[in-house]
């Protein structure tokens, strides 16, 4: 099977310029990131420098690997739904697209900005970590292996949660029952990486790179699995 | 190359032999089968729920028939056929469908690059300008009215120049301008040679509009020209009216030419069943002057396209009660 990459970059660009133009999935993508990056910040803010020696054996910024699980679902949840409900999901299954294509350019519009702000998030608050927390806490927290991890399990761990929330999104008929129930299966990669960052899961090299093979095959399998869930026939005929 | 291909335009735009789709123990639609020759406008008429839109679904590869074949745009409908099938054909389906946050011209950037059309800036251009909207083209689709809307959609179905163009309910919940818009859109495409399948439920469009129509009620009740329906259907009639009731109608009327019975329609109104409207107009009149009758008028009676619907879809109905 030949995808066309001109029918992935339609949808991912119609996508991105959608999003661009509604409010509330700007004001949703940024919440979350706030919410996971402002309490962290005002428990470091507090910390002395007596503290470092024991902040040293632990993980605590992998805490923000949280943002990449669960912002991608604000969007990848609607991917399916959304369209079914506005009425242009039949247009545009209509059109020469392949299921894989439609669902791959869904998939990279909710990567993309999902990645960005997870970065920008990370870099952020380790900017003012630098700037604002005692010099001691802050080389006890920000060390090059975790950056590595972050910068690596970010696009897993989104690209995982995308597939989860469209897979939820091609079987549901109600927007906002999808986006709850993609929340909810999001959470246990937060309750993963919050056991890592707290130390009661060893953050081994051994178990890091487990974790990301498993991660890797994840996401090659999810988009087969959603795409062979997304049932043409049903969506367009049922309202179920 | 595939034998489809080489059969290209050789035979039929559509052609379709005992299709039958049901959604488990429902049945959309049973046993239909038609052929559409390219350049026609074929109507398919039915009341609500008699399977038009999953007609077109099924013929469209959104939904796999039950049973039945069919060869759309030449090829086999067949799944591994859904891609090419799609690319030769366009859907406008009965509601717009339209993304309301982009514009116009950004609704046909997307499409264009689903079709994969060449020189999509200038397919864009020539689409709006078919439907006259080319003035809109910068505006956002969600400002847009349901007629301007609609005229959206058409643009984008004409986007890849398709074989088959199929038009569901075009006219579905616009008002009478509207309506008129889409009507002379649709008789503009007409007379460019354009292949229209349209569903409808409004007879007056399918009278003015198509070349031939077939009345579907899950099974399809019939299929022909509209005057042909008529015809078929309805025995042809001369409506007579004198000033005053004649005193013996039986002695006037019988033994004339083409004329193969009659009864009171009215007072002085006596409705003629006919072989030949043309044969028995010049004898009716000649011996109703003869009799020393006044003539008011004398005329054919003409039985509309939704007398032929009716006619069916009730009998049908009726049946079905039975």
């Amino acid at each position: 099977m030949r995808l066309s990459r001109r029918r992935v970059r339609a949808i991912f660009g119609k996508e991105l310029r959608e999003y661009r133009r509604t409010g509330s999935i700007i004001v949703a993508m940024l919440v979350i990131p706030l919410v996971f990056a402002i309490n962290p910040l005002v428990a470091v803010f507090g910390l002395s420098a007596s503290d470092a020696s024991s902040l040293s054996h632990s993980h605590a910024l992998l805490y923000l690997l949280g943002i990449p699980a669960l912002v991608p679902t604000v969007v990848a949840a609607y991917a399916v739904v959304g369209e079914r409900r506005q009425g242009t999901l039949e247009p545009v299954l209509s059109t020469p697209i392949r299921s894989e294509e439609f669902l791959l350019g869904k998939g990279l519009a909710a990567f993309v900005p999902s990645l960005a702000v997870s970065y920008v998030v990370y870099a952020f608050v380790l900017v003012l970590i630098e700037l604002f927390a005692n010099p001691g806490v802050a080389s006890a927290l920000v060390k090059p292996p975790e950056l590595l991890a972050q910068v690596l399990f970010t696009p897993l761990l989104a690209g995982w949660s995308i597939w989860i929330a469209m897979a939820i999104s091609t079987r549901t008929s109600d927007p906002r029952t999808t986006q709850q129930l993609a929340l909810l299966a999001g959470l246990p990669s937060v309750v993963v990486t919050t056991l890592v960052a707290y130390g009661v899961i060893p953050a081994t090299l051994a178990v890091a790179l487990v974790s990301a093979a498993v991660l890797l095959i994840l996401n090659r399998l999810g988009w087969r699995v959603v795409s062979a869930l997304f049932d043409r026939e049903r969506l367009v005929a049922s309202t179920k | 190359m595939p034998e489809y291909l080489a059969a290209e335009r050789a035979g039929p735009a559509l052609s379709v032999t005992a299709l039958t789709k049901r959604f488990g123990e429902r049945t959309a639609f049973e046993d239909i089968s038609f052929e559409v020759g390219y350049g026609e406008v074929f109507g398919f008429l039915g009341p609500n729920g008699a399977g038009k839109t999953t007609t077109v679904r099924t013929l469209g590869t959104l939904i796999a028939p039950t049973s039945g074949s069919a060869r759309v745009a030449g090829i086999p409908l067949v799944p591994e056929n859904g891609v090419e099938i799609r690319r030769r054909i366009a859907i406008m389906p009965e509601a717009p469908g339209l993304y309301l946050h982009l514009s116009v011209t950004e609704n046909l950037e997307c499409f264009a690059d689903l079709y994969e059309t060449p020189d999509a800036r200038d397919r864009i251009e020539r689409s709006l300008h078919a439907v006259n909207l080319t003035r809109r083209a910068r505006d956002v689709c969600g400002g847009l009215s349901k007629g301007l809307r609609q005229r959206v959609a058409l643009a984008r179905a004409l986007l890849s120049d398709p074989e088959v163009l199929f038009l569901d309910e075009p006219t579905t919940g616009l008002d009478p301008a509207a309506t008129r818009d889409v009507h002379e859109l649709i008789d503009g495409l007409r007379r460019r040679g354009v292949t229209i399948f349209l569903t409808t439920h409004r007879l007056e469009e399918a009278e003015r509009l198509c070349h031939r129509v077939a009345i579907l009620n899950t099974r399809l009740r019939t299929i022909g020209r509209p005057d042909e329906l008529r015809d078929r259907l309805f025995t042809k009639s001369l409506e007579v009216r004198t000033l005053a009731p004649l005193s013996e109608p039986d002695r006037v009327f019988a033994g004339l030419p083409a004329v193969e019975g009659w009864h009171n329609d009215g007072l002085a109104t006596y409705l003629l069943a006919v072989s030949d409207p043309l044969i028995a107009a010049p004898a009716v009149i000649r011996a109703l002057v003869a009799a020393g009758a006044d003539v008011v008028s004398i005329s054919e009676s003409r039985h509309s396209l939704e007398d032929v619907y009716l006619e069916l879809v009730d009998h049908g109905a009726e049946a079905k009660r039975r």
